[in-house]
């Protein structure tokens, strides 16, 4: 990059481009902080990859981010389906199967695990 | 294992002519060393590498928490036992570590697989308490989590 | 480029239309004229955002709040209270959330609706290792900007008039380290990232270097040019293998990039940044220790003055910030001085991201502004103690810092206020603590850290931490007399004033707090008690292998 305008125009394609792809339908979003890891979330990223590709859901996006600040309440997991979110606190392998049965393919979030539960402490 | 000295010394040339490159050798060496430690031979080969006193190496060595000088085991375990931790109980974790593997904090178990030692916070203490297994942090830990997490390790060394 | 610092969302979908959209748009737009805020805030007409029955609606991003069923009377106070003072109108927010649709239900949970995300805006939303991620929410604006439109002595001015403090623990202004080492002489100078992050129950730096990676990078480069400096070093403690890992990528993509290097982003201006891992010692923490374990030695402090800022590394000019200070950077220049100080207090503005440890129902890591009190941390954000305890103290600033008791619940947090209280800021660092608890026991286990850790260079904090440490465990094993008290106030004030670093002047803090705060209690064990029952049953002392 050269110049204050050259990262203004690569802004610019970077919003249409976010606007223009091809949004997936769903998108699984993993907290890959230490934090995160150090509470199982390595085990539960390799669940989903199990679960979408024995159930052949190559239509969900799997991306990773950092901690939020609830580190407490790792791994978390937040589903994504047509613009609505879901975070799931404390999730672990078996938890993260039955997210990708009832959220991603049903359709229904798992409510009892989500974070707004969570929040009032350990489930 | 001992390995020829000259393969070691070849490990650390490129940090001879580095401003600050001792401590980088010092990491390459450990790191590369089968028992997790600088031996006297490393701290001598140091010295004469960047042509300083021994002493002044192992001076910096023994400062340093992330350097041993004596053979350590395959895997260290590293418990925070620093007051996050502590009120939240780390002491019944680094006392059922010390229960199961049968050493105290700071020894090695006899089949040179793990070693125990109490550190200073870790920087996880949002998932207090917490250990570390060499680079690995597991975090939100009761004991009764402890054996399992111990027998992961033992496959893979079996394996 | 404009940036805008917040965006409303106005839905203009054909139901709202119906409610009034429109008018509710117009008057905003008038409003927001009136104060001039014009520029800096982006009113967005949308689609409909599906939640029809509750309209008027708007969001304002970045905090996400929705308002509904608006009036055009209540523009005014939106935009006073949301948009100017940063805070939320409750009356007008919308009540329930799972119905609407909205892409974060999270932001209504009380976890986030007293923080102020400006550090940590990006983090656990964007994917860190993409340098498209960062640029798209808006990242290396600030750096566009202060190479395009200011002087270095404007930056410095900028964040001078800011007032923003370190955030590293002594809170020393930045703007004024920073023209002393412009000031200074000698040819290159430095800027020290100090990511080592020790102090326990601290672990802000970390996710800002691993959620935000690139927002260092942007700070460090703003910071070096208005310094002068052309060398980076960011100091990342040696068991930070993630953080360590995410900055060297972040690193390489900006010099990929042109955003580091020769002729950063094409100004004359050039740059670059080295990543440093630390070795595993606390002391390194401290900036000339710090300097000496660059220099591949052992990490012991050095003698002040001079100060780093004019014989450093290699004994250059050296100016070494905190994490949490440069994060700070990109948001003053983008924002205005005076955006940032309409957060927080007076004398301690803008934000300050805490880490809660403990016994806390939330514990992690929130980021608020200034002057919130300990009570809203505790109970609001923090969910309260769990298992039906009470709370019983609470530690600010670390290991270092002072224990404050239920009393103290509603002081406001910031430098002053707990420097007046006998303990400190610091790092940011909360650790509750419920009625289980002996402020003895505790105390004895915060003074072994600083037994383990003071380096051993100067005596009073060698022979003096071992010294307190043996006095506080004879009394947690009620063996303790008014002789040792009187030896512990004479060690402390000793260890205060004379030894060379803040590690040993700051190791009698906790202690003196104790005995300043929770007296009673420590004066049982004097006479056999220990009101929780921790002590003299063999359990006191159990940290002690
Ligand atoms: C024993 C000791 C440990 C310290 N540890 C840290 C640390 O981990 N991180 C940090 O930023 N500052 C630490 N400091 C403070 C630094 O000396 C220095 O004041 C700070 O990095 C300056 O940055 P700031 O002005 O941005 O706060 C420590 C100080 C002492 C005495
Ligand atoms: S106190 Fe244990 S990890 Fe920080």
């Amino acid at each position: 990059m050269k110049s204050l305008n050259e990262l203004k125009s690569l802004r610019e394609r970077l919003e249409k481009g976010q606007q223009l792809a091809e949004k997936p339908l769903r998108t699984i979003i993993i907290g890959m902080g230490t934090c995160g890891i150090a509470a199982g979330a390595r085990g539960v990223l390799l669940a989903i990859m199990d679960e979408l590709a024995a159930k052949n859901l190559s239509d969900t996006a799997v991306t990773q981010t950092s901690c939020i600040g609830m580190c407490e309440k790792e791994p978390l997991v937040e589903v994504v389906v047509e613009g609505k979110s879901t975070l799931y606190a404390y999730v672990n392998g078996e938890k993260a199967r039955r997210i990708v049965l009832s959220h991603i393919i049903n359709g229904e979030p798992v409510t009892e695990w989500s974070v707004e539960r969570a929040l009032g402490g350990r489930v | 294992m001992i390995e020829a000295p000259n393969k070691r010394s070849a490990q650390i040339d490129v940090f001879v002519g580095q401003p600050g490159g001792m401590l980088k050798a010092l990491h390459a060496l450990q790191s590369q060393s089968e028992a997790n430690f600088l031996s006297p031979a490393d701290i001598k080969l140091v010295a004469s590498k960047f042509g300083v006193p021994v002493a002044k190496v192992w001076g910096t060595v023994t400062f340093y928490s992330l350097f041993a000088t004596t053979p350590r085991g395959r895997h260290i375990i590293r418990v925070c036992e620093n007051a996050p931790c502590h009120v939240v109980g780390a002491s019944d974790i680094l006392a059922a570590l010390e229960q199961h593997l049968k050493i105290r904090a700071g020894g090695t178990t006899t089949d040179g697989l793990f070693t125990l030692e109490a550190t200073s916070c870790l920087g996880v203490c949002g998932v207090a308490p917490a250990i570390m297994i060499d680079s690995t942090v597991y975090g939100n830990l009761t004991k009764e989590q402890l054996p399992a997490l111990l027998a992961e390790y033992r496959q893979e060394a079996q394996a | 480029m404009k940036y805008y610092r917040a965006h409303v969302l106005i839905c203009s979908g054909s139901n709202c239309a119906i409610k009034g959209c429109q008018t509710i748009k117009d008057a905003l737009v008038a409003v927001l004229n009136k104060h001039e805020l014009q520029s800096e805030i982006k009113v967005v007409d949308t689609g409909c955002l599906g939640w029809c029955e509750q309209g008027p609606s708007m969001v304002i991003y970045p905090e996400g709040v929705m308002y509904s069923r608006l009036k055009n009377s209540d523009m005014d106070e939106i935009v006073t209270e949301h948009l100017l003072k940063g805070r939320f109108v409750h009356r007008l927010m919308t009540q329930s959330t799972d119905t609407l649709g909205l892409a974060s239900p999270l932001n209504m949970t009380p976890f986030f609706q007293k923080q102020r995300r400006v550090v940590l805006k990006n983090c656990g939303l964007i994917n860190p290792e993409r340098l498209e991620d960062y640029i798209h929410a808006g990242g290396y604006t600030a750096l566009a900007t202060a190479l395009d439109k200011y002087a270095p002595e404007e930056i410095i001015a900028m964040v001078l008039d800011a007032g923003l403090r370190g955030r590293g623990g002594a809170g020393f202004l930045t703007g004024k380290k920073w023209s002393y080492t412009k000031a200074a002489l000698g040819e290159p100078k430095y800027l020290i990232c100090n990511a080592d992050e020790g102090e326990p129950g601290t672990f802000k730096d970390r996710l800002i270097l691993e959620g935000d990676p690139h927002l260092i990078v942007e700070g460090m480069a703003i910071a070096a040019y208005a310094i002068g400096a052309s060398k980076g070093i960011i100091y990342v403690r040696g068991e930070y293998d993630l953080s360590i890992k995410r900055m060297e990528q972040a690193v390489l993509q900006a010099r990929e990039n042109g955003i580091l290097g020769e002729g950063v982003l094409g100004s004359g201006f050039n740059f670059d940044i080295e990543v440093c891992a630390g070795a595993g010692a606390y002391v390194c923490g401290e900036e000339t220790a710090l300097i000496e374990s660059i220099e591949g030695n052992r990490g012991e402090p050095r003698f002040k003055p001079p100060y780093p800022a004019e014989k450093g590394l290699w004994g250059l000019p050296t100016c070494v910030n905190n994490v949490e200070t440069l994060a700070n950077i990109p948001a003053i220049i983008e924002n205005s001085p005076t955006w940032y100080r309409s957060l927080g207090t007076e004398n301690s503005p803008g934000t300050k991201v805490f880490t809660l440890t403990g016994n806390i129902t939330n514990s992690g890591l929130i980021e608020v502004p200034m002057g919130i009190t300990l009570r809203e941390i505790i109970y609001d954000i923090g969910g309260g103690i769990p298992q039906g305890r009470r709370f019983k103290m609470a530690q600010t600033g670390g290991t270092s810092g002072g224990c404050l008791a239920e009393e103290h619940l509603d002081l406001p947090m910031d430098y002053d206020s707990l420097a007046s209280h006998g303990s400190s800021l610091g790092s940011g660092a909360l650790l509750i603590m419920d009625d289980s608890h002996c402020i003895l026991d505790l105390t004895h286990c915060f003074l072994k850290f600083f037994v383990h850790e003071s380096c051993g260079k100067c005596t009073p904090c060698r022979e003096g931490t071992p010294a307190l440490y043996k006095l506080i465990g004879k009394m947690t094993a009620g063996q303790g007399n008014q002789d040792d008290l009187e030896l512990i106030h004479r060690l402390a004030r000793t260890m205060q004033d004379s030894s060379l670093c803040a590690l040993g002047q700051t190791a009698p803090v906790p202690v003196l707090s104790a005995f300043r705060h929770f007296w009673p209690e420590v004066e049982a064990h004097m006479t056999g008690n220990c009101l929780a029952h921790k002590c003299f049953s063999g359990r006191g002392s159990k940290h002690d292998h």
